[in-house]
């Protein structure tokens, strides 16, 4: 060939080469995920905006004290209390959640999987509201009885310890509305990813003669270790900013915080601070600080999600 | 389940001297094995039986029962929630489907190897290898003895060696394939089952596979499905030809020595099938 400069490259990605319904189409889609992110966006700076002049009057105080009276205040004690309800509800709704999606996914019969499978995603319907007053009303009274055979016959154990014989609104009854809460959503996951164990590898356990029990802990739950996590996220999220239906049973209590006496009466959470507090809101000013926790909140359900995010990603740990 | 069941390294020794007495003992045999998914009867009145230390070779067209009738051999089968079974399945004389067996012990005397190499991508290579043992509670000295003499069997030891701490999941299918060859004889088989082992790899692969199939024929006898009828010729000592016909059950029509089953077949059938004029 007489030609030896460099080949012209031929014009393959611009937009003048391409299908124009599909440019249409990739641009309004492009457009409706910048309107998500502008959301959160929006959101994060107006709370913020509200939290720089409360840290400006209260100081760090604001986040290490736990104190609501005027002009001190502090939400440590509710900071902390929605971790540890948040954690109550983890305990309860973890194990529950995974042992009905093995059972959906191993041993149900088909027909009984699909029923309960509808049920557990219509729980998942019910407004907090009415799972409130159910709680209010239903639950709360029963879980007392427990929590009073639980400090009967584990009182030995530091969590189950309760001076003051009031077993009402305790960090336990609230952690366990949550988890009733939370097991809808973490079900619907997790039976998603038992369910995608690739056959071939449940064949290959089968022929090396293992149980169920062993083919769960060995190769379906490492396989979908990342989708697992993930739907345990997704019911957190909830747990930590579920509202009225914690309202429903807890005793706010400032202070002396409830660090871990989960049967004892008082606890709390930012979300129930917030709701109890904004319809008596003194001023403004009492406004600005619910909003600043807020944002709080919303920072900490943020760091809980990367902090997941990382362990999800963490270059899988390999069994030898 | 008592590790003294799995004491059989004395046992093996006691098996090879045998086996040079008794080259022709049958290790395993179905008596009219018929097998139904609900209703539909998908197999009939099978007899087969496989002589210690030999490689089988089942064949036949897509749809004729040889894979199904493979599971039925380390009781897999049951599985299927609607699978049911008729006749008898002989391991060293014993019926594998009466109460007293343990389907667990079965499936470990009886290997098996898949059509898809299916190594666990959680595990590293050497995981792999011993993951029988962990899975089914087996106990057996010597794990990295093990984990070097069933891959050399099969063929992967010196292409994996400096790395067995690595993920299965980096290797070719063809390593995963004989991988997993090792994976099933690290809880020391007597039998394996290969269903289609070689129609997910290329030849050179293939070629592989057959190597370690015939290496291993000397311990232990294989079974193996095979629609590559010169694998079968390849591999096989003994063959034997399922077929379904128009919606009825598949059925063996002829078994018998691969050389005759190949070279002078004795239906019709099978020697337009062995010719490749149908399936």
């Amino acid at each position: 060939m007489a030609d030896v400069g460099a080949p012209e490259l031929r014009d393959l990605q611009s937009a003048a080469t391409s299908h124009r319904g599909d440019r249409v189409f990739n641009r309004t889609i492009t457009a409706a995920a910048f309107v998500a992110l502008l959301v959160l966006a929006g959101i994060t700076i107006f709370l913020g905006a509200q939290a720089i002049p409360v840290l400006q009057t209260q100081g760090m105080d604001f986040l290490t004290t736990s104190i609501w009276d005027p002009p001190n205040y502090g939400i440590w004690g509710m900071l902390y209390g929605s971790l540890l309800l948040a954690v109550i509800a983890l305990v309860i709704a973890v194990p529950a959640s995974l042992l009905l999606s093995v059972f959906m996914v191993f041993l149900a019969p088909s027909g009984v999987a699909k029923v309960l499978t509808n049920l557990v995603d219509l729980m998942a319907a019910i407004p907090s509201v009415i799972l409130g007053l159910w709680a209010f009303y239903v639950l709360a009274p029963v879980s007392e009885q427990w929590q009073q055979l639980l400090n009967q016959y584990l009182g030995w154990i530091p969590i189950f310890q309760n001076e003051s014989g009031n077993f009402s609104g305790t960090p336990f009854t609230a952690g366990f509305v949550l988890a009733i809460m939370m097991i809808p959503i973490v079900t619907s996951v997790t039976r998603e990813v038992l369910g995608r164990t690739p056959p071939e590898l449940i064949n290959a356990s089968e022929a090396l003669g293992c149980s169920l029990w062993t083919m769960l802990r060995y190769v379906a739950l490492p396989y979908g270790r990342g989708g697992l996590v993930g739907g345990v996220m997704l019911g957190l999220g909830r747990a930590l900013g579920e509202t009225i239906a914690v309202f429903f049973v807890i005793k706010i209590a400032f202070d002396p915080v409830n660090y871990y006496n989960i049967i004892e009466s008082g606890g709390g959470s930012v979300a129930t601070l917030i709701v109890s507090k904004f319809g008596e809101a003194s001023g403004p000013y009492e406004t600005q600080l619910l909003l600043a926790a807020g944002f709080f909140l919303f920072m900490g359900t943020l760091a809980v999600n990367v902090i997941a995010n990382l362990i999800v990603n963490r270059t899988g740990r390999l069994q030898s | 389940m008592s590790t003294a069941e799995y004491e059989d390294v004395s046992m093996m020794e006691a098996d090879l001297a045998m086996t040079a007495a008794t080259s022709a003992r049958t290790e395993m045999e179905t008596r009219d094995v018929s097998v139904w998914f609900g209703k539909r009867k998908v197999l009939e009145g099978v007899n087969i039986a496989f002589p210690k230390n030999t490689v089988t070779a089942l064949i036949g067209p897509s749809g004729c029962g040889k894979s199904t009738f493979i599971r039925t051999l380390n009781r897999l089968h049951e599985l299927i929630p609607t699978a049911a079974l008729a006749g008898e399945v002989l391991y060293e004389g014993n019926d594998i489907y009466s109460p007293e067996v343990d389907p667990v012990h079965i499936r470990l005397k009886i290997g098996m190897v898949f059509q898809k190499p299916n190594p666990f991508p959680s595990m590293t290579i050497r995981g792999n290898v011993l993951s029988g043992l962990k899975l089914s509670g087996m106990k057996r000295p010597n794990h990295d003895d093990i984990v070097e003499q069933t891959l050399t069997a099969a063929g992967l030891w010196n292409e994996v060696k400096d790395r067995l701490n690595n993920a299965a999941g980096d290797l070719s299918g063809g390593q995963q394939q004989r991988l997993v060859i090792a994976r099933s004889l690290a809880v020391n088989p007597s039998v394996l089952l290969m269903d289609e082992p070689c129609s997910a790899l290329d030849p050179g692969s293939t070629l592989k596979i057959e190597e370690t199939i015939r290496e291993l024929s000397r311990d232990i006898t294989i079974i193996i499905v095979t629609h590559n009828m010169q694998q079968a010729v390849r591999v096989a000592d003994n063959t034997a030809f399922f077929l379904a016909t128009d919606g009825n059950p598949g059925h063996v029509v002829e078994q018998g020595p691969t050389t005759e089953i190949f070279g002078n077949p004795q239906d019709q059938r099978t020697l337009d099938y062995v010719n490749g004029r149908f399936g």
